[in-house]
């Protein structure tokens, strides 16, 4: 893979003060600012550096298992009268897409002479793939991750310690993973020096949202060259990604923002319903606002205080998303969808029986939204699925009954 | 003239400015907390405006904000408490906090009710400095409001200039590269506050984070013009066992006898 490259100005990349429109930026604290920059002033040269190139590559072939498949899914496509194609994040190395992103980010802290490593996590995906290259690299790693998430993703905490990660438990707030990002970021504040932040998700401040988006990139530019052998061509009418914060939207909608004939579909979680308080969809229910560092869209009282997200999967369960979505959604060219829980666990269900394949709680809610495009016979739509469910086994089995 | 720089035209050598956040301990001690500060001899305030996830801060300021949330502090809440008080308190007082409350209330509406109530400067550690430059200076000097940066020990002396350049009434300096309320050795720091001061900077220099006592407060005001406790402060009126005039008298005697 190649680092992608802005080689023309695109509307809906970061300019170079890391501003997709009105959102994005770097406001962060003068503690964090000689960190900050040396990242913005140095990662673009690194990230285009062919040694780094090379070894980037060379793992992401050799150890995480790339080209991931994209599987078109049969009695899903008959069920929803397309052609559906799955992304398959789901076969990484560590069981979700988001060891493309630690891959880039542990090459890089290398680079920069680092030694020690910290991580926020959610459902435990980001903590599983950070703790996993620090092992490879020899990398000392602290995942922090909200109590609450802790008790939800057992095994994920499980694989982390196996690892060698110290896991730090985020007790403020709502204790998800909000939490564990300000606790991380404390964290980078009093360790200015020696330590790298391998932040998983497209948010946070300038460069982490672009950053994370081009080592997510290969996801897109798989995409293309896969359909260009099966179907001839290497646009899809429909690119679709669950959204948290939004890394494997920000990978899977890449190399497709500046190609109007693609459709680009992102699936927020609406908990138990948008109308009921209990939900992580922040388009719906956000306002501009400042979050980790970024102007995006959160979720937030009228005082501006940050509101506490819900969500039954961990990995979505972020009061923000990042601030490149934040931009796709008030420009116009992606749409946003929420999905509840149920729908969610529906969809997960249903794709397990149709294709056997058990998905991760988040990738389930983009898969939970096929039933609402208005899909066409010859529609070519790729959904990214974004990670496995073995970490979600306990919520399925409580849930067996029901679907 | 400003409150802040009448202070530092009178007063440059052990200027004590205190932290304390707004609605804590209960929501009604705001000002009763200043009305203290100021008659146990502090010499300027630092009002925290409580927000739900701040960042550079500790777990014991962190959790003062959490309970000024919970007992109902909002902005809108401390502007009603504010009203008036420079009827009785002479301290210039600036308000510190994160931007997202500010956002929403609107930067023009926030300035204008600082101005209306009195308040003389702000400190809002993640305003950028070019940002705060081009959107915010002509509005903050139109109601009179200094604001206040930031510089840590890892900061380049480059930039260090251009913090003071733009920097009102005072230079902050983070003593170590911390978060709020962390125990470190100030004796340790020296080479950077002796950096500082061969500097010539145009302000004053304050010395923040890690000042709990007499001792600190006396090593931090050999470096500087003074300091800022606030942790430590906190913690004293969180775990008030007498009044909390009492409470805050003992303290500030403690640090300045």
């Amino acid at each position: 893979m190649k680092i992608a490259e802005n080689t023309f100005h695109s509307p809906y990349q970061a300019d170079e003060n890391g501003f997709y429109g009105r959102f994005g930026g770097a406001y962060i604290p003068e503690m964090l600012y000689p960190n900050v920059e040396e990242l913005q002033q140095k990662y673009m040269d690194i990230l285009r550096d062919p040694g780094f190139q090379a070894e980037f590559q060379q793992l992401l072939t050799d150890y995480v298992g790339r080209p991931s498949p994209l599987y078109l899914a049969k009695r899903l496509s008959e069920k929803y009268k397309a052609k559906i194609y799955l992304k398959r994040e789901d076969l990484n190395h560590t069981g979700a897409h988001k060891v493309n992103n630690t891959i880039g980010q542990i090459l890089l802290a290398k680079r920069l002479g680092k030694k020690r490593i910290i991580a926020e996590t959610g459902a435990g995906q980001h903590g599983v793939a950070t703790a996993t290259v620090c092992a490879l690299m020899n990398m000392e790693c602290v995942v922090y991750m909200g109590s609450v998430d802790i008790k939800r993703q057992a095994p994920n905490v499980a694989r982390m310690k196996m690892l060698g990660a110290t896991v730090v438990p985020a007790t403020s707030g709502s204790e998800t993973l909000k939490d564990a990002t300000n606790e991380a970021i404390r964290d980078w504040i009093n360790n200015p020096v020696d330590t790298h932040y391998i932040l998983g998700t497209a948010a946070g401040p300038h460069p982490y949202p672009d950053m994370v988006a081009r080592f997510q990139s290969v996801i897109s530019e798989e995409i293309r060259k896969q359909l260009k052998e099966k179907e001839g061509r290497e646009t899809p009418d429909y690119v679709m990604a669950c959204i948290g914060g939004g890394s494997n939207a920000a990978g899977t909608f890449y190399h497709f923002l500046d190609e109007p004939s693609v459709k680009i579909v992102a699936v927020e979680a609406a908990g138990h319903g948008n109308e009921t308080g209990e939900s992580a969809a922040s388009t719906v229910l956000g306002k501009v606002g400042l979050i980790h560092g970024a102007k995006t869209l959160l979720m937030q009282s009228e005082d501006g205080q940050i509101t506490e997200p819900y969500s039954i999967s961990a990995g979505l369960d972020y009061p923000g998303i990042g601030p490149m979505h934040a931009h796709l959604y008030e420009s116009g060219r992606g749409t946003f969808l929420s999905a509840t829980d149920n729908e969610a666990l529906a969809a997960a269900f249903e794709l397990t029986r149709l294709e056997g394949i058990i998905p991760a709680l988040e990738s389930s809610h983009a898969v939970a939204k096929l039933k609402d495009l208005d899909l066409k016979p010859a529609d070519v739509v790729v959904v990214c699925l974004s990670g496995r469910g073995d970490k979600d086994m306990e919520t399925y089995i409580r849930n067996l009954d029901k679907f | 003239m400003n409150r802040i720089d009448q202070l530092f035209s009178r007063k440059n050598k052990n200027v004590l400015n205190v932290y304390c956040t707004a609605g804590f301990p209960e929501l009604e001690s705001t000002l009763p907390v200043m009305q203290a500060l100021q008659d146990a001899g502090a010499d300027l305030i630092e009002l925290g405006m409580p927000f739900s996830d701040p960042l550079a801060d500790g777990p014991v300021i962190q959790d003062s904000s959490t309970r000024a949330l919970k007992n109902g502090m909002s902005l809108a809440k401390l502007f009603e408490q504010l009203k008036g008080f420079r009827s009785t308190i002479t301290l210039p007082v600036i308000l510190m906090g994160y931007l997202n409350p500010i956002l929403q209330m609107g930067v023009e509406t926030f300035c204008q009710r600082c101005k209306e109530v009195g308040v003389d400067g702000l400190i809002l550690p993640e305003l950028p400095l070019a940002e705060y430059e081009a959107e915010y200076k002509t509005t903050f000097d139109q109601y009179g409001l200094h604001l206040i940066f930031l510089v840590t020990p890892e900061t380049s002396e480059a930039r260090i200039r251009q913090l003071d350049a733009a920097s009102q009434g005072f230079l902050y300096a983070v003593s170590s590269s911390s978060t709020t309320g962390k125990d470190k050795n100030m004796n340790d720091q020296a080479a950077y506050f002796e950096k500082l001061q061969q500097l010539q900077l145009k302000n004053p220099v304050l010395i923040g984070f890690g000042i709990k006592d007499k001792s600190t407060f006396t090593t931090a005001c050999a470096h500087s013009n003074g300091a800022i406790i606030g942790t430590a402060f906190i913690k004293a009126i969180g775990n008030a066992n007498g009044t909390l005039p009492a409470t805050v008298k003992t303290f500030i005697q403690g640090i300045i006898a």
